[in-house]
Order: C-alpha cells, then structure tokens, then sequence
C-alpha cells in the first residue's frame, strides 16, 4: 500500500504565493470580524432594548446565523443573491458570509455580556450627569468587552478557519489557492499538508496576540 | 433648595409615593426612615429624575425636576447620589473612578480632574489607593470612593440611599463617619437610613414614611422621644 513518493519542491516552490493567500486570510477574516462586532453589538442592543420589527429582524439574523450550516450563508451571498441577478465578487461573498455569521454569533455573547452587567452600574453613571451614550461608552460597554473577549477570540479563530470555505465560491484564499496548485500539480496532500501548517500558525499567532492585548488592556 | 409638592409615584398599579410634601433647606441634614417597600429608595430617584413621575412636582433650586426639557444630566451635577451597592466602576482605577465624570461631564482637563480626583479621594481617606482597582477595596472603602465620587462633580446635594445597609457591620463605622464629616462642613443631605444613632445624633429633622406616606417629620426628639404616629412608635420599637 506504501508506494506514494511525496514530492515537496512544487510546493516549497508555490510556498510565497501560498504565504500571501494566508494573508488575505487573515484580511478577510480580520475585516469580518471587525464588521461582525460593530453589528453584533447593534443586534444585541436592538434585543435587549427594542421591540417591533427590528427586534424581529435581529432575532431572526441570530437563528440564522447559529442555526444553518455556515456554507449555506456562504452560498445565499454567493448563488442565492446570484438568482436574484446580483452578483458578487468571490472576496464580497466571503466578507458578506463570515460577516454575517460573526455578528450572529457574537450578538448572543454581546446579549449576555450587557445582561452582565449590574443596571446599578448605569444608575451611577447617569446619577453623576453622564448622558446615555457617555455611561455605555465609557462604563457598560468596556466591561462587556472583558466580559466577551475570550469568545471574540475564539470567534476570530474560528472566522480564519472557515474562511476555507471560499474555495467553494471561487475565492483564492488559502485553502482556494491551495486547491488550484495542488489540482494542477496532483500533489494534493503535499499541498495541503503545508497548508494546514499555515493555518496552525495564523491561528497560534493570533492566540498568542490576543493574549498579550488581554494582558495590557485588562488590569482589573 | 429642594421642593417637593403633592409628588405621586405609581410603579404600573402600584401606588409607591402618596402625595408627598417636604421642603428640605440648604445646609440642612434629613434622615429618612421607614420599613423597606415605604419608598424611601424611590423618593430619592424622584429628587435627581431618575425616576419619572405621575402627579405633583419637585423643584431643586427652582428648577421643575420634571418639567418637559428639563437638563437632567446639568441638574444631576448639583445632586450627588450614593447607592446602598456602592457601584465603583471596576475597570477603573480608584482615581479614574472619581476623576471621570468631572472630565467628561463638568469638562475639566485631565489634570484638572485628576487633582479634584486626589483631593476628594484624600478627604475620605484613601488618598494611598489612586492607582488601585476597586475590586482590592474593602466594601467600606468602594462606599468611601463613591462618597468622593459623587463629591468630585461639587454638588450642593447630597442623595445616600442606605449607603451602609450591605456593608459588613464592621464597616459601617468609616462610611458613617465620612457621612458625619459632610454634615459638620456644612453638606446639605437627604440620608435614607436604618442606623438610628446617625438619624439622632447628625439629622436636623427626621422623616418617618410608612407605604408611600410621609407619616411624620420632626426634629430627632420629637421622632426618637415623642412620635405622634403609632406606626413610627412601632417602627422604632422594632428596630432598637
Ligand atoms: N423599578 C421598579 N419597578 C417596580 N416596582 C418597584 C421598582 N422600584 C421599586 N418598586 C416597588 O416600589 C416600592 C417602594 O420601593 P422602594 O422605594 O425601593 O422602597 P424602600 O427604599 O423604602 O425600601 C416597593 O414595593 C418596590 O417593590
Ligand atoms: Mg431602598
């Protein structure tokens, strides 16, 4: 059975371009995850505040988004709105798709990170003059943050991880990349070997980031 | 001065506050006492426009609390409130803690604000923690920080609603007398309290509420040694 020869110089010779589809990545990944949070924290205050239609439309946002299968999100950004005559790029319908999965995800941690927090701590602020906004800016919304920091960073890791899912809808990412070398050469497993190697260590520096902010921003 | 005419609090059905009517003069010090669920919590809310209300009126120095436009959140600035949970912000150090809502409120540099921060925190005595969190704080430590807290915004007013009631009793000692060292500058107070010693010795007039009415008010003789209520006669013998 032991009579496969692993030819590694097509891959070590494909290694940069491999090396610059980990970095966009890690920039898709990074750009979701920004948007992701920004929603998410939208979603979750629509929930806990509001009712009526935009709380419908941030419940039925969070259902999505934790309840079906991540590549099916993928596809509605890319075949769904495709049969609707809009066509996005294959970077726009990883962006969209992670986007959109990220925010879902987080918008329940945020929701039990605002719950977290005691409403006495609002009362102080408010009773020291702090408007609304400066009491969740400057009061609520940083203990939250502690509070969510260590999903937010599984959450990247787990955005870098299923941005592979691109190679489905075309997107040269890494594992899209991947697949186009390895389908040209047939050294599959050299191929993706390597870059699962590459994946171990975006995600091993971003832990190990991660861990160093966490170390500098929270003191308490 | 605070004003408060005819003031009427409904939670949904409930009645909380019954017509009340109280004048409290500057420099003065009022305790307010009464069974937990009298309102005693709630009147306060009503002073600073924490809490909206269903009928009457409060002025704070002529200004209707309540009134459609009113600037909450400048009048806040002459009403400093304590909570019974004292509520430090933990993500900040004690001296940010302080230094904060004169900075982004009141508008004050940082160094401004911070020297105000040190200056209050001193006087309450924790001038030696400015760099600490308030999670290594005593809970009758984070009770003095939010005296200093409240005293940073230099208000007029000062709210405590039973600041010591969930304090080890070992602790309750340092936060009165804080409270004590307010009311000898001359602090104008409206204290929400079950320590009756403070009610006697430090208040210039008791009031004693009983299900959302201000049964009776008088000097600390008159309620301690005369009261005309049997309910407050109940009450204070209950509680000794
Ligand atoms: N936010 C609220 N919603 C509904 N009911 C409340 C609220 N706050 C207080 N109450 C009720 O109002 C009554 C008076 O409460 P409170 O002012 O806290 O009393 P006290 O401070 O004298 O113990 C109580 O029956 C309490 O349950
Ligand atoms: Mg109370």
């Amino acid at each position: 059975m032991f009579d496969y020869n692993f030819h590694w110089r097509p891959v070590m010779r494909d290694l940069p371009d491999l090396i610059e589809a980990g970095l966009l990545t890690l920039q898709v990944a990074s750009l979701a995850m920004i948007l992701g949070i920004l929603i998410a924290l939208g979603l979750a205050l629509i929930r806990l505040n509001m009712r009526g239609p935009l709380n419908w439309i941030a419940t039925t946002w969070v259902e999505f988004a934790r309840n079906t299968p991540a590549l099916f999100q993928l596809f509605f950004f890319g075949f769904g709105l495709g049969a609707f005559g809009l066509h996005l790029s294959p970077y726009a319908i990883v962006l969209a798709g992670l986007t959109f999965n990220c925010a879902g995800y987080l918008a329940e941690n945020f929701r039990g990170g605002f719950q977290a927090i005691p409403e006495t701590q609002m009362r102080a602020a408010r009773s020291l003059g702090m408007t609304a906004t400066q009491a969740y800016l400057r009061i609520v919304i940083p203990q939250v943050l502690r509070i969510v920091y260590h999903p937010v960073t599984n959450q990247m890791v787990w955005a870098v991880l299923m941005s592979s899912l691109g190679m489905l809808v075309g997107f040269r990412e890494l594992s899209g990349e991947t697949q186009f070398f390895a389908s040209r050469t047939f050294r599959i497993f050299e191929y993706f070997a390597v870059t699962a190697v590459i994946y171990y260590v975006i995600v091993k520096i971003i832990l190990g980031a991660s861990r160093l902010l966490a170390s500098r921003l929270f003191r308490y | 001065m605070i004003e408060i005419r005819g003031l009427q609090k409904y939670f949904g059905a409930l009645h909380v506050l019954k017509g009340i009517d109280l004048d409290v003069e500057k420099g003065e010090v009022l305790s307010v006492i009464g069974a937990s669920g009298s309102g005693k919590s709630t009147l306060l809310y009503c002073i600073n426009g924490l809490e909206e209300i269903q009928g009457g009126q409060v002025e704070v120095d002529g200004q209707n609390v309540h009134a459609k436009g009113a600037d909450l959140n400048k009048l806040r600035q002459k009403l400093g409130m304590v909570f019974q949970q004292w509520n430090s912000f933990p993500h900040l150090t004690v001296q940010e803690n302080v230094a904060l809502a004169p900075r982004i409120v009141r508008g004050l540099d940082r160094k401004a604000a911070d020297e105000i921060a040190e200056r209050q925190l001193a006087h309450v005595g924790l001038g030696d923690k400015l760099r600490v969190y308030p999670g290594a704080l005593s809970g009758g430590q984070q009770q003095r920080l939010a005296i200093a807290r409240a005293l940073a915004m230099e208000p007029d007013y000062m709210l405590f609603d039973e600041a010591t009631s969930a304090l080890d009793p070992e602790l309750v000692g340092e936060v009165l007398e804080t409270m004590r060292m307010l009311a000898e500058e001359g602090m104008t107070m409206i204290c929400v309290t079950h320590e009756m010693g403070f009610a006697r010795d430090v208040s210039d007039r008791v009031a004693f509420f009983h299900q959302g009415v201000m049964e009776e008010i008088g000097p600390p003789s008159q309620i301690f040694g005369e009261a005309q209520s049997p309910h407050t006669r109940g009450f204070l013998a209950n509680v000794r």
